[in-house]
């Protein structure tokens, strides 16, 4: 009777994993989205090649421990006929787990130290956008370039409250993205007219908080063009989840046009 | 033994040796194990109230658009959940685990505050009423997160000052909760139960006590300076009146860092107790024990701005907080070493305490790898606020904090209730959490990394597939939790007859009262024997 519970209860989760695994060949998606982006700038290489070597780290120590957790689990079990030991101290051992962790850790500051001093050096940049949070949007101004606009959601209701098939870029796709020329060290500062928000691109590396009162200083230099979506991090209200972020990476010179059909057009609306 | 005899000789005595009748002996009780039990029942109505909410938001993050809620009504659940989890569940919890075994192992009649103790507790229901009613006032509950970021937590409705006030209320219990431990274990240490003679949940519990009295009160301070902000015009968080919101993140985190060591620390106490006892043999490096957990407790007075690397601190800022905040590793790894070594020759059982144990050991050093990584300040540029950090303190809370009352529970019931639970459905209760909270949270770490942020109610498509898996492991879990109710019930009321030792293998003064503990135990101190000492 339990016997044939239990195997009733295995089929139905087996089978339940199987229509989930067969859903996932048809849609061909997120199952593989385990680990975070090598993203498009040299910072955010040297964040991933951190995380990962953090994360080797973390990962033998912790096979080596569990080993040895598994092993005494299976070898000295009491079923066994093991009579225990009555150690219960010792000096050397205390002091070799304590040192040789600390050294581990030196190793991992190392890198770290000198990854966090190249983000947080802001000199020398080429151009300057101000970021400016807005419950629940963002808005771009170009300080150089005397451009500004805002950036919104653009993503349908019915598709939020599954009246319609949702696209590709599901709540990651805006009105107006930011455009930014590759290859340029660009200042990016961030700051916010209401709540705190946080200005977050995985592909560039980091997320800064955008608060008010606070103007934050970052910059990036983005190598290839491309699209890079993102979104705000910091819990800013009801629609929190529906203020994502577009990045246009584009060569200079598709840059430059693009910045003089701006002008331009802003030119036209003022001259009405 | 001096309990024991007591009783059968003063049985004229019994109208002011047992309790009294009626709901007056729960609303008016000084009694420790009384108080303990109302601790210990109270949390586990919050584990479920802040459980159900959880339920809902996996339920509402099951797939990817609107379903079941509103995003506002989302923010709420996700604030009460963390509130009522952590000053609900978790903080009584350990606080019951105090009353009912501290006097008990440090050879005590009683608490040394009992009228006090009565207070601490009967303010709990009070505040949480209080804290629940919120979410049926105009414009809802809190719905800023729990950590009341302003100028966001400003925007609350009516709630407002009923949430301050239930905060400050749960801070003055903890408080007086505190101020009992440290009395009780200062004062009514039985004769020769020296300090380093101390059971080590007696340790970790005193060390915690020492850090609620240091840190209630700042978060005290820091929402009466939201109070007054939104009532009586002052601009403490408010930049456009000179004031600074940043300025309210240190100070909350200078709260809430030590917040997270007092509600894993006495979890560290309960596993330190049990694995030497499903061991068969003492605790591996007890003084090295206590002296880790006084460091971990200093260092998490100076790493509070780990939590804040992305507001945009100075580099030097940055650098000292990622450097200290990595060293509390070092002590946590004793700590690990230590359980490791006290396993390895011993002869090893496997009932139900043991095995939460070992979960706890082996989930909780998962959760402080992702602790170390996000340690890391330039990689916590992109873990900040996301599904990774999520993944990261649940790992700790629930398999860590939670598992560990779960094995006290398991431990300590046969002693509270004179009767042994039902180890079969234990085992299955521990097989479903086990599985069910890697299922609901080891995909999170996935999701945070693949860019998920938290604290939302919709998310972009590459995610649903582990959305969806977090979902199913979260109501695994979650009904599993049913059973346990089941299980405790089932052993209050019925079950074979407990010995007084209990466990092969357990030391300590409680396991010499008999099972059930007497009303009162040492009315006359307990002569300490070596082995009767920290076990």
């Amino acid at each position: 009777m339990h016997i044939k519970c239990l195997a009733r209860f295995c089929a139905v989760l087996t089978s339940g994993v199987l229509l989930l695994w067969s859903m996932a060949a048809v849609a061909e998606s997120g199952w593989l989205q385990l680990n975070m982006p090598r993203g498009v700038t040299a910072v955010s290489r040297e964040v991933y090649d951190l995380h990962m070597l953090i994360l080797w780290i973390c990962v033998v120590i912790g096979v080596l421990v569990f080993g040895v957790m598994f092993y005494s689990m299976y070898f000295h079990r009491k079923s066994r006929g093991v009579k225990p030991a009555q150690f219960h101290e010792s000096t050397k051992v205390e002091v070799v787990w304590t040192l040789v962790p600390l050294f581990i850790l030196v190793g991992m500051a190392v890198p770290a130290t000198k990854t966090l001093i190249t983000m947080e050096d802001t000199r020398d940049t080429e151009m300057t956008v101000k970021i400016t949070g807005y419950q629940w949007r963002w808005q771009y101004e170009y300080l150089d370039q005397d451009i500004s606009f805002f950036s919104t959601l653009s993503t349908p209701r019915e598709q939020i409250y599954n009246l319609a098939e949702k696209n590709t870029d599901y709540i990651l796709e805006v009105d107006n993205p930011l455009v930014l020329p590759v290859d340029t060290r660009i200042r990016l500062l961030t700051t916010s007219a209401d709540v705190i928000h946080s200005w977050w691109v995985p592909d560039l590396g980091w997320k800064r908080d955008a608060i008010p009162g606070f103007i934050n200083d970052n910059w990036t230099l983005i190598e290839e063009p491309g699209i890079y979506r993102g979104v705000c991090a910091e819990l800013c209200g009801r629609d929190h989840a529906y203020m994502p972020i577009v990045l246009h990476a584009v060569s200079k010179e598709e840059f430059a046009e693009w910045v003089q059909q701006q002008q331009q057009s802003t030119a036209i609306s003022a001259a009405h | 033994m001096a309990a024991t005899t007591h009783d059968v000789h003063d049985g004229h005595g019994e109208h002011h040796h047992g309790p009294a009748k009626g709901l007056g002996r729960w609303l008016f009780t000084t009694n420790h194990k009384d108080i303990g039990t109302l601790y210990l029942l109270f949390s586990l109505l919050m584990f479920l109230v802040g459980g159900s909410m959880a339920l809902i938001i996996r339920a509402e993050l099951f797939q990817p658009g609107l379903q079941l809620v509103d995003p506002h009504f989302f923010n709420q659940m996700t604030t009460m959940h963390a509130l009522i989890m952590v000053f609900g569940a978790v903080m009584p919890a350990f606080v019951g685990l105090a009353n009912w075994m501290l006097p008990m192992m440090v050879g005590a009649p009683d608490m040394a505050l009992p009228r006090m103790n009565n207070w601490s507790f009967w303010i709990l229901p009070f505040a949480f009423t209080m804290l629940l009613s919120t979410l049926f006032m105009p414009g809802g509950g809190p719905a800023s997160g729990w950590t009341l970021y302003p100028p966001l937590v400003l925007q609350t409705g009516d709630a407002f000052p009923f949430v301050i006030l239930a905060i400050h209320l749960m801070g003055i219990s903890s408080i007086m909760g505190a101020i009992n431990v440290i009395a009780t274990i200062f004062n009514m240490r039985a004769p020769g139960m020296t300090l380093m003679r101390m059971p080590l949940f007696v340790w970790t519990w005193l060390i915690t006590a020492f850090l609620l009295i240091a840190v209630m009160p700042v978060l005290a301070g820091a929402v009466t300076m939201l109070l007054t902000d939104r009532y009586f015009a002052t601009s403490f968080f408010n930049a456009a009146g000179g004031g600074d919101p940043v300025l309210f993140q240190h100070i909350f985190w200078f709260f809430g860092h030590p917040e997270v060591y007092i509600m894993i620390l006495p979890a560290f106490g309960v596993v330190s107790q049990i694995i030497p006892t499903f061991s068969r043999k003492p605790l591996f490096g007890y003084h090295s024990m206590v002296y880790a957990t006084a460091a971990i407790a200093f260092l998490s007075f100076i790493v509070w701005g780990h939590h804040m690397f992305t507001v945009g601190m100075p580099l030097t800022a940055e650098l000292f907080f990622m450097y200290a905040t990595m060293l509390i590793a070092v002590p946590t790894g004793v700590k690990v070493f230590n359980w490791v070594a006290t396993m390895w020759r011993g002869a090893m059982t496997f009932e139900t305490p043991m095995l939460f144990s070992i979960a706890f050991v082996i989930l909780f050093t998962i959760g402080g790898f992702s602790g170390l990584m996000l340690a890391i300040a330039p990689a916590d540029f992109q873990y900040h606020d996301t599904y990774f950090v999520v993944a990261h303190f649940h790992y700790v809370l629930v398999p860590g904090a939670v598992f560990s009352i779960m094995a006290a529970v398991y431990y300590w019931l046969p002693k509270w209730t004179g009767h042994m639970y039902n180890e079969r459905l234990s085992r299955i209760h521990f097989w479903l959490s086990v599985i069910g909270v890697n299922v609901l949270f080891f995909p999170q770490h996935f999701l945070g990394l693949a860019g998920m942020p938290r604290r939302v109610p919709d998310y972009a498509l590459q995610f649903t597939e582990w959305n969806m898996v977090s979902s199913i492991g979260a109501f695994i879990y979650g009904i599993s939790q049913l059973l346990f109710v089941y299980i405790v019930i089932q052993t209050i009321r019925a079950g074979d007859k407990a010995t007084d030792r209990v466990w092969e293998g357990a030391h300590g003064l409680e396991w010499t009262v008999p099972s059930p503990a007497p009303y009162h135990t040492f009315d006359k101190p307990p002569k300490i024997s070596t082995a009767d000492a920290h076990g």
